[in-house]
């Protein structure tokens, strides 16, 4: 008998090298990588474009001025209408579902992936960080880029509504007005936007990489899609 | 030679299919010498890929053991079996399944950034390996730029990255031509007998027979039979007509 080296740990990578691994893979899949992005893009810009539309709403109702169009007829003592919390409820169910998705998708059609790297020594603890990485990374451009476009489209419908009144009494700010609701103020919703995109794109990718990450290489590179 | 470099003790794996339990290894023991080239053949649904992912410790049994190079792969925590996976065993697929994102030669240092080897070392040996494969002059073309054979090529350089004992081949042939194919086995072969690497192959292509020192022969999830190399060479003559 030989003499026989018991089989050592394998050691943890330098964070530097699953960044330089994670940003190759966004680079080289371009395309794919868009396309996840731009769902959550999406997502995200509807729902800071309807929750910006109510704060504008808010805040020029707030001085006195009326909306052209809108007449407000539903408006509670809180100055929400029910209209309006039922919009910004739905646009977060399909910011939140529409995420999911995609994120889902693109993780899925790469199990054989995961699985390929196992077999080459990859800890699943590296899959699940190189995941996390491409995610948080899609995830927080996609927000942002969402929630600025929902933002430029909240403006252009409310300088329809009212005109340059607008910018003068534009709610950038959270104000706490003395009878009236609370303002979150645009900058706030921008921000909101921003991490809740991130924080969905990275559950919606890292929880199935972790999924497919735990499972034995040859049963993750066995799954079709 | 009485070095067992792999070991399996009454192997048995069962998949389940809904409310079937489906019987794909029904206990299987064999010990396979350091140095040997083994084949396994058996027409499909045999259990000669199970066996195969038992060994290269990509699935795990439902009972039994699998020993290699004497550690009971069943006691190996998650960190080992990883680096048993980095350093101990090169894998290669039928399908090849190279990283298509990454060229050949990231394909080829992937292993061993995994292995924690310094880029100017890693890159220099997927230079060198993919040298010897051929492939010196398409390093850093896509996999989906290169032929089947090319793929393969680079598949045996990444298996052979960190400097593996053991090389599990499942269906290397299988998506190949037959003169591909066929060099794709004289690679191996060498890497075998310039090596010394033990090579573990399944596959039902009878090419593969010829340069085989054992063939298992697995049938409904149990070895038939094993055959050494000199009682199959007289059947070679009768398929090998090429």
């Amino acid at each position: 008998m030989q003499q026989r080296t018991p089989i050592e740990e394998q050691i943890d990578l330098p964070f530097v090298e699953s960044l330089r691994i994670s940003f190759q893979s966004l680079k080289i899949r371009f395309g794919r990588s868009i396309i996840t992005t731009a769902g959550i893009t999406l997502g995200i810009a509807f729902l800071v474009s309807v929750w910006t539309n109510n704060e504008i709403g808010i805040a020029l109702q707030e001085s006195g001025r009326q909306s052209t169009i809108n007449t407000f007829e539903e408006t509670t003592e809180q100055g929400i209408s029910t209209k309006d919390i039922w919009l910004i409820v739905m646009s977060l169910i399909v910011c939140v579902v529409g995420i999911a998705n995609s994120m889902l998708m693109a993780v899925t059609e790469r199990f054989r992936e995961i699985g390929t790297m196992k077999c080459l020594g990859a800890l699943d603890g590296f899959v699940v960080r190189l995941f996390l990485l491409e995610s948080g990374f899609q995830g927080f451009s996609g927000a942002l880029i969402g929630a600025l476009l929902g933002t430029l489209g909240a403006v252009l419908l409310g300088l329809k509504d009212y005109g340059l009144d607008l910018f003068f009494y534009f709610p950038l700010l959270p104000a706490q007005p003395e009878n009236g609701p609370m303002q979150l103020g645009v900058i706030v919703v921008i921000l909101i936007g921003c991490i809740l995109g991130m924080i969905l794109a990275v559950i919606g990718s890292s929880f199935p990489a972790w999924r497919a990450a735990k499972l034995p290489p040859a049963e993750a590179m066995r799954t079709e899609v | 030679m009485n070095d067992i470099v792999v070991k399996t003790e009454d192997v048995v794996k069962e998949y389940r299919m809904g409310s079937n339990i489906l019987r794909a290894l029904d206990g299987i023991n064999i010990e396979i010498e350091r140095g040997e080239y083994i084949s396994l053949m058996g027409p499909s649904g045999s259990g000669k890929s199970t066996l195969f992912n038992m060994i290269g410790a990509l699935d795990r049994p439902t009972e039994g053991q699998v020993y290699i190079d004497g550690q009971n792969m069943s006691q190996l925590s998650q960190r080992q079996i990883a680096a048993f996976r980095c350093h101990r065993v090169g894998y290669i697929f039928q399908s090849y399944n190279l990283l298509h994102v990454r060229s050949a030669h990231g394909n080829v240092t992937l292993p061993m950034i995994f292995a924690g080897i310094s880029e100017k070392d890693r890159n220099e040996r997927a230079e060198k390996l993919l040298d010897m494969v051929g492939l010196g002059d398409r390093m850093y073309h896509l996999p989906d730029e290169l032929s089947g054979g090319q793929r393969q090529r680079v598949a045996i350089a990444r298996a052979l990255a960190n400097d593996p004992s053991i090389i599990l081949a499942d269906e290397p042939t299988a998506n190949l031509d037959t003169i591909t194919g066929r060099e794709i086995i004289d690679l191996i072969k060498r890497l075998n007998n310039e090596q010394g690497v033990t090579v573990i192959s399944a596959t039902h292509d009878l090419k593969m027979l010829d340069v085989s020192d054992r063939i298992v022969d697995i049938r409904d999830g149990l070895v038939e039979r094993i055959r050494n190399r000199d009682e199959i060479e007289i059947e070679v003559g009768d398929v090998g007509g090429e």
